[in-house]
């Protein structure tokens, strides 16, 4: 398999990721859906590092899940704390901040 | 591939860190890890009294370094292995991050009207949220969390490469997600504001980072240097380059809050805590379009042609979507979020000027909208109802008979918004005007200045409000606590100060801007 390969997956599951921030409701999922979005782009660097023949891709791959981690950490916080208080994590609900 | 790297690793050098010259983001960030431990080992009733004066000391360490190297030793290089850019404009604008973040301290200080919640995990409403308010409770987190995003703030513009920069923007909004929703009344919209501001801010930061991975594609590297030089010879995929360059645009533009990147803005200003609106109007503002200009002015200096065109685009979109659809906000912290967005289209006609003058237009504009928005975000928390802040605009009608001086100051700082002269905002705006017209953005400019003319309208309604309307006979008081009118004060002067003698200050951003960033 040739690199073009998994760039072509790893756009596609950015994809995947972006459409279903946009579509899905309820919270969790969308922070997956974001979280699919930095593991696709992790993808990419770790095949552009294959491609340029360099390591810098795979070193930054740990900072991204590094970061990532550190995000799941403060999301699921802030969303524990709206589920508690609401008792539900659908984004269509939070709705008291408009116009 | 791997092997050889390996093959090699007997010779691998250590890195070379001039930690002097890194010194006031490493300050910041110490002291936070300090804050921490405070959290950890001081008993509950201390930790007000020695977190504050830590954080009041860290913050004050960093900028003085921070005018030492710019006066002194004037660094223009890349520092810490090519992490970070130590350069005059760099310089500018971390000064001016943490001379805000100073202000907006103050305000989060403030324990006459505390605006933090007592215990965060407390549910609103329930019997645990009373009992802690009642004990007396303060949630001291916030001074560790207020500088890890300061420290963020400072190492993002400052960042020479993609990877530095994506850590900074994480390190500086993470803890602002969590700030936002620790609010001590109308906790429901506090925490709606946090959710909103986390989910998307999450969001734009995947388009950054993918675009940072398109761009590694492109150049084979992810430092700004090699973006440029890969861009001068010319070697590599169109279609990587295009793309990377505007999914980064996305993550950058989204920290700014320029349409059509703008939503969360409103709702995240009106929902978080004032301190906290104070701190993203001014010092988030200033760390993005710091970072958007190193960005376009190192890396992707070469492409001007190509990024110009959809820059105009989002700067004129930004500057009349801000201005016209603050004109229907009846909440005041609503309406400053709109102006904000505006403003944030007056600093993007100075980064599409691509000259020093544009460049030192931009760090003078950044500099007094900071000021300003401080000062103007303080003057909120100091006007209560019984249920905290008064948000409505209606609230405010007859505040110029019931407190003359603080209408007064509150009315001062909308005419620096409007750019009346006189005030810093008059100077900015001629600054960042004068850099594009000069550079060939006529039009640009033209539609700034009718943006300008419709936001004026907005600014007066709130002025006519206050001092040509009867005061409601239940109307708001207002609570003139030390440290916010310290903060209050502080603002007007600089406002006053930048407006009738702005030359030193102008000079100091001419002369950081004369090299521009370093490669």
């Amino acid at each position: 398999m040739s690199p073009g390969h998994y760039l072509a997956l790893s756009a596609i599951l950015f994809t995947i990721g972006a459409l279903g921030v946009l579509v899905r409701r309820n919270a969790i999922v969308v922070f997956m859906c974001v979280e699919l979005m930095l593991n696709a782009a992790n993808l990419a660097f770790v095949s552009f590092a294959r491609m340029h023949g360099n390591l810098d891709g795979q070193i930054i791959a740990f900072f991204v899940m590094v970061v990532a981690a550190a995000e799941v950490v403060v999301g699921l916080a802030i969303l524990m704390t709206i589920f508690r208080t609401r008792k539900s994590a659908s984004v269509d609900d939070a709705n008291l901040l408009k116009y | 591939m791997t092997g050889t790297v390996l093959a090699q690793g007997a010779d691998i050098q250590t890195p070379h860190i001039e930690y002097g010259q890194i010194a006031p983001i490493l300050v910041v960030l110490g002291v936070a890890v300090v804050g921490v431990l405070v959290e950890a080992f001081v008993g509950r009733r201390q930790r007000y009294a020695v977190q504050v004066p830590l954080a009041f000391a860290g913050l004050v360490a960093a900028f003085g370094w921070t005018l030492w190297l710019g006066f002194h030793e004037k660094p223009w290089h890349v520092a810490a292995e090519g992490a970070l850019g130590v350069d005059g404009p760099t310089l500018f604008i971390q000064g001016t991050i943490l001379i805000l973040a100073v202000l907006a301290l103050l305000l989060i200080a403030e324990r006459r009207s505390p605006a933090f919640t007592a215990q965060a995990s407390a549910l609103p409403g329930s019997e645990a949220e009373q009992e802690t308010a009642a004990a007396g409770h303060v949630q001291t987190e916030v001074f560790p969390l207020l500088l890890f995003a300061v420290g963020g703030m400072v190492m993002f513009p400052a960042a020479a490469d993609l990877l530095t920069m994506f850590v900074a923007l994480e390190v500086m909004s993470l803890p602002l997600y969590l700030l936002c929703g620790l609010a001590r009344r109308r906790r429901l919209l506090s925490q709606e504001a946090a959710v909103k501001y986390f989910l998307l801010g999450a969001f734009s930061s995947a388009f950054f980072l993918y675009g940072t991975a398109l761009l590694y594609g492109y150049a084979g590297s992810v430092r700004l240097s090699a973006i440029y030089q890969a861009l001068g010879r010319d070697v590599g995929s169109e279609t990587l380059l295009l793309g990377g360059v505007a999914l980064l645009s996305v993550g950058l533009l989204f920290k700014l809050g320029a349409v059509p990147f703008h939503m969360w803005k409103p709702d995240v200003y009106q929902g978080a805590p004032t301190p906290i609106t104070a701190l993203m109007a001014s010092c988030v503002v200033v760390a993005a379009a710091g970072g958007l200009l190193r960005v376009y002015y190192v890396a992707l200096a070469n492409l001007k042609w190509d990024w110009r065109p959809a820059m105009w685009a989002v700067a004129i979109i930004t500057m009349v979507a801000g201005a016209v659809i603050a004109i229907t906000q009846t909440d005041i912290k609503r309406m400053l979020a709109y102006s904000s967005i505006a403003h944030a289209g007056f600093i993007l006609t100075g980064i599409v000027a691509t000259s020093p003058d544009g460049l030192s237009g931009t760090l003078f504009y950044l500099a007094a909208y900071g000021f300003a928005s401080i000062g103007a975000f303080a003057v909120i928390t100091m006007v209560r109802d019984t249920g905290g802040e008064a948000g409505h605009l209606s609230r405010w009608a007859g505040l110029g008979r019931r407190s003359p001086v603080t209408a007064s100051v509150f009315a001062f700082f909308l005419l620096a918004f409007a750019g009346i002269p006189l005030t810093s905002g008059f100077t900015g705006k001629f600054a960042v005007f004068k850099a594009a017209v000069e550079s060939g953005a006529t039009p640009l400019v033209i539609v700034g200045v009718v943006a300008s003319a419709v936001a004026a309208f907005f600014y007066v309604r709130v002025i006519v409000v206050m001092f040509f309307s009867e005061p409601e006979a239940d109307g708001p008081t207002v609570v003139v606590a030390p440290a916010t009118a310290a903060a209050v004060a502080l603002g007007l002067a600089a406002t006053v100060v930048l407006g009738v003698l702005p030359q030193p200050v102008l000079d100091m951003a001419g002369h950081a801007a004369s090299q521009m960033f370093v490669r």
